[in-house]
Order: C-alpha cells, then structure tokens, then sequence
C-alpha cells in the first residue's frame, strides 16, 4: 500500500518551515536577529493558515482511521495557525532585546504548532498521546528557552505536573484498549457502545473516564487541575505565555470534544455531572481570584481559566449547539486573550516590569496600547457590542436549551462581577497617573499589525458575527452527522 | 497460571506507588523517578492487554516503545532544567524552588 501523504500536507508545511530556520540557524555564524525571522515566520503562518481555509470543504479519513482531516480539525488548525502567526509578530518585540535565541524560539514554535495541528487530527489514541507530548515537550522547551531562574523554575513545574497528568491519561488509554483491544476512536466507540467488551469493562469503564477526563481538564487548565498554568504563565516568555493560553488550552478543548463527543457520548449522564461541578468551580475561582492579583500575567491567566469554565460549558450542553458555542468562543478568545498579553509584551518590553502598576495612566503614554488592552479585557468579561459578548450569549443559549437554566443564570452572575475587576485595571490604565520619570511606549510595526487584528477581530466579529457563526455551524453539523 | 488480573493488579500498584512518589517526594529526581513508575504502569497495562486482548496484533508493544521513547525524550528535557536550576540555585529540592509562588 502506498502511503498517501496529501492528507498531512498541512502538518508537513509546518514541519518544514521549522527546519528551514533550523537550517538557517546553523549556517548562520552569528545571532540572527528576531526581526527578519519573526515576519518569515508570521507570514508562513498565514500562507498555510489560508491553505488549509481553501482546503477546508475536503474531508478525509486515512491510514485506517488513525489520521482525521474533517472540519472540526481544519477549523482547529486555522484557530492554532491564527495563533501562531500573532504570537511571532508578537515574539519580535519580547526578543529584540535577546537575538540568541530567536531562531532556535521560531523553530520550536513551528513545530509546538505542527504537534497541536497532530493533536486535532489525531484519530488514534496513539497518535494523540504522541501529538500531545509532543506539544508538551517544545513547549517546556520553549518556557524554559531563556535560562533564566524564574523560566527554567516554570518550566521544570510544566514539564512535571504535565507528565503526571500524561500519564494518568496514558492509563485510562491503556485501559480503553483493554476494553475493545483496538486503538482507533471509531472501532473503540462502536465496540464499547455494543458492548461486546470484557466481563471486567463494567469496572474499568468509568476509570477510564475519570482518568481521561482530569488529563483533558489539565490540558485546558480547569479547576482543581489549573495549578500549574499561574505559575507557568507568570513565568514563560509572555508571548509563550499567550501560546499556552489560546493554543494549548484550545488544543486540550478540541481532543476534549473529538474524545467525549464520539466515544464517550453513551454516557453522557455520567460525565455531565462531573464537568458541571468543574465548570462551575472554573469561571468563580478563576474570576474571584483574578481580583486581588498585582501581576498582569497573572491577572490574565485566572481571567484566562475564567474563560475555560465557560467554554466547557458546551460540553455540558453535549449538543450540536454546545459544539457550535464552544468552537465561536475558542475562536474570539483567541483575538481577546492575544491582545490583552501582547500588551503586556509590549509594557514588558519598554519597563521590563509586568506589574500592573507598571500599566499606570497608559492611556498616557501609549493610547492604542490602552485602548487595545480596554478591548480586549471587555471582550473576556462579555461586554455588549464585543465579541466576547456573543460568545458568552451562545454558551448560555446551548447550556439553557438543556435545561441547566440555572447555571447559566451563576455564570451571568460571575461574569457581571468579573466585570468589575476588568474595571479596576481600566482605571489603573485610564484614571492613575503615570509613575514619575515615565516614558512613551514605543509600539513596534509587527506589534502594531498583531494589536490591530486582534483589536479588528474582536469589534468586528462582536458587531457582525454571522460569518463565523455560519462557520461554525457547518463545522459542528459535519462533526456530529 | 499468571492471567490478565495479575498484571492488571501489578500495574494499579505500580501506579499507585509511582503517583505517591510524585506527590510525596520533595526531590525532583525523586518525582521524576515517580512519573517513570506511573508511565511503566500503563506500559504494563498495554503489553498485558495486547498478550492476553489481541493475541494476533502488536499495537500494544508499538504503543508501549512509543511511550518510552517519550518518557526517555521527557525526563532528557526534565534533566536538563534541573541541571540548570541547580547550577543556578544549588539545590534540587522542589520547595527551594520557590521564584514563582507555588
């Protein structure tokens, strides 16, 4: 049988890209600067982005189930490229200081992309496990990629926690090969749902559930599994930083819906249950905690788990419309969650500080920087008029039309209040005076065009969502039929 | 006779024993060696259920090699930092590690 690669042309691209700057790395006898490479890369970024938009109506199903190419992965691997691309107009700015890493930093976020791009596409238990640690692995590497003290600390508590939350996963794998004695998604569905499983399956089935899920729930960082993400969020490179919060979290989001969609479903009653209690425990701790934070990279990460506790709510929903919220939300806080970091990077880059005292009277010093980061934090807290707003209406719209009136009434309530805290950082941004001896920020091109389009992209799809809802519906319907 | 409960029930130990190590261990080659026993446990688990599940098939031993080639690549990249964190702060117990608010 010859092997058709045509189905991983995207994947391949990517790949390729990363060892073209490997390769321009070693020939290159001194640093390369982050200029140049960054651009190289961002565009790259957005030429495979928009190949795979023309590619998007093929669906495909190759090597025997283990590779997937449907909608729902090539609406992801636009969402990870998208990502992608800001991040390294953004990594500019953060490296400029630093080019001796520039291009080993634009190598491992190539290849951080082709293993989140492995991730979605995987149908297999093999190639996800593969796909997910190697995402994991560049992505310690990439945290830890400065050798700092605080870096290589956020990166050693990634690379562990991270293994011990693979491994339970890798259990609950093995034991969901046990059960059918196959490996791919779709025969492991139709045999356990027949049951024509092992006598023992009635005990380990819902070990494997468990164990499955509190992998995912790590993966997108929900309550009680978030622990790692505050610190390794503080810690990595604040573009990085923007990477594990929109690509990582959106990538454990996609398995966890492939998975729990197709194989799980027959038991929806039991794992509902379980993902409400994380989904609540999610958006109040994250957006509770959030309050008193004096960090900006903090402050971010527990708006960003905020976040995660509403999108898991689609799958609380585990309907068409669930998908369809959970896919509109991963995409708009994409743009939202980007823009809000990358104006840390920005204020980082200038004041070497990522206090939120160091954001005091920005409207001052750097207006766009300002206005941006207003956008963009209103966005998350759901303010009308955002796309942030229509995100959240959409998830509690699905949640609602299950019956969970009531949940979706506590998540209105928690976001209403996390307002308050969005708030509080627009008057430090708005109404405190700049500290003494304070400058102009300097905004970068590359930084202005990543702002731009995530600043556009947030109005834009808050005023006028009917393109990407009509996306997202045709995704979920192609995914659930 | 030695059948599949036995090496089911030598895994969840071994699982249980390697998620123990992890959280009690201060050390972080301790916790390392923890995350090791855990990924062996369902090492195990794969062998057994494709010896005793496929006898005919050998996509448990494949998924076995590739999650040891993982860990093997996992504990590298772990080792690595904790060299580096060691030069830096002259120890390798994870609660002096404290940078960052744990």
């Amino acid at each position: 049988m010859a092997l058709d690669i045509s189905a991983l042309v995207p994947e391949l691209l990517v790949i390729g890209l990363g060892l073209l700057l490997l390769i321009i790395h070693i020939l290159q006898r001194q640093p390369v600067p982050a200029n140049p490479i960054g651009w190289v890369a961002f565009l790259a970024f957005t030429a495979i982005a928009l190949f795979v938009v023309w590619r998007m109506p093929v669906a495909e199903v190759t090597w025997g189930g283990t590779w997937l190419v449907d909608p729902l992965a090539n609406f992801f691997k636009i969402l990870f490229l998208l990502a992608a691309a800001l991040v390294s107009l953004a990594s500019i700015t953060s490296l400029a200081g630093q080019s001796r890493f520039a291009s080993e930093y634009f190598v491992l976020l190539s290849m951080a992309t082709a293993a989140m791009m492995c991730v979605i596409s995987a149908g297999d238990l093999l190639t996800l496990y593969v796909g997910l640690e190697f995402l994991a692995i560049t992505l310690v590497v990439l945290t830890a990629l400065d050798r700092g003290t605080a870096a290589s600390e956020a990166g050693l508590k990634y690379l562990i926690l991270n293994a011990i939350s693979s491994a339970a996963l890798l259990y609950g794998f093995s034991l969901l090969y046990g059960m059918s004695g196959s490996l791919v998604l779709g025969e492991i569905a139709t045999i356990i749902a027949g049951g024509a499983t092992q006598a023992w399956a009635g005990l380990a089935l819902p070990v494997a559930i468990v164990l499955v899920l509190s992998g995912f729930a790590f993966k997108t960082s929900l309550v009680p599994f978030h622990m790692w993400s505050i610190d390794v969020y503080h810690g990595a490179p604040t573009p990085i930083t923007a990477f594990f919060a929109i690509g990582s979290k959106a990538a454990g989001f996609a398995v966890l819906i492939r998975v729990f969609m197709k194989l799980f479903i027959p038991w929806a009653a039991a794992w509902v249950p379980a993902l409400i209690v994380l989904s609540i425990l999610t958006f109040t701790l994250g957006n509770l905690v959030a309050i008193p934070q004096t960090d900006i990279k903090r402050f971010l990460a527990y708006a960003s788990i905020g976040s995660a506790g509403y999108i898991i709510m689609g799958m609380i929903a585990a309907t068409r419309g669930g998908i369809e919220a959970m896919l509109f939300y991963a995409m708009i806080y994409v743009f939202a969650t980007f823009g809000a970091f990358a104006v840390a990077t920005a204020v980082q880059a200038q004041t070497g500080s990522t206090a939120i005292s160091a954001l005091a009277g920005l409207s001052k010093r750097s207006p766009f920087l300002a206005l941006t980061m207003l956008l963009c934090t209103l966005s998350l807290a759901g303010v009308p008029g955002l796309a942030g707003f229509i995100g959240k209406f959409y998830i509690f719209w699905a949640v609602i039309d299950q019956g969970y009136a009531w949940l979706a009434l506590l998540g209105i309530i928690v976001s209403i209040l996390s307002v308050y805290y969005f708030l509080l950082l627009a008057k430090v941004m708005y109404v405190n005076d700049p500290p003494a001896e304070s400058a102009i920020i300097r905004v970068m091109p590359s930084m202005r065009l990543a702002l731009a389009v995530s600043v556009f992209a947030t109005v834009f799809f808050g005023v006028y969502p009917g393109p990407l809802i009509n996306l997202v519906t045709q995704v979920a319907a192609r995914f659930i039929s | 006779m030695i059948t599949l409960q036995h090496y089911l029930g030598l895994g969840a130990v071994l699982f249980a024993i390697g998620l123990f190590g992890t959280l009690s261990k201060r050390n972080v080659i301790g916790i390392l060696m923890g995350v090791e026993l855990m990924l062996n446990a369902a090492n195990l688990n794969l062998v057994a259920f494709a010896r005793f599940v496929t006898p005919l098939e050998i996509t448990g031993q494949a998924f076995a090699l590739f999650t040891i080639v993982i860990a093997a690549a996992e504990v590298a990249v772990g080792l690595a930092i904790a060299i580096l964190l060691f030069r830096r702060r002259g120890t390798v117990n994870a609660d002096d590690w404290n940078l960052l608010r744990w």
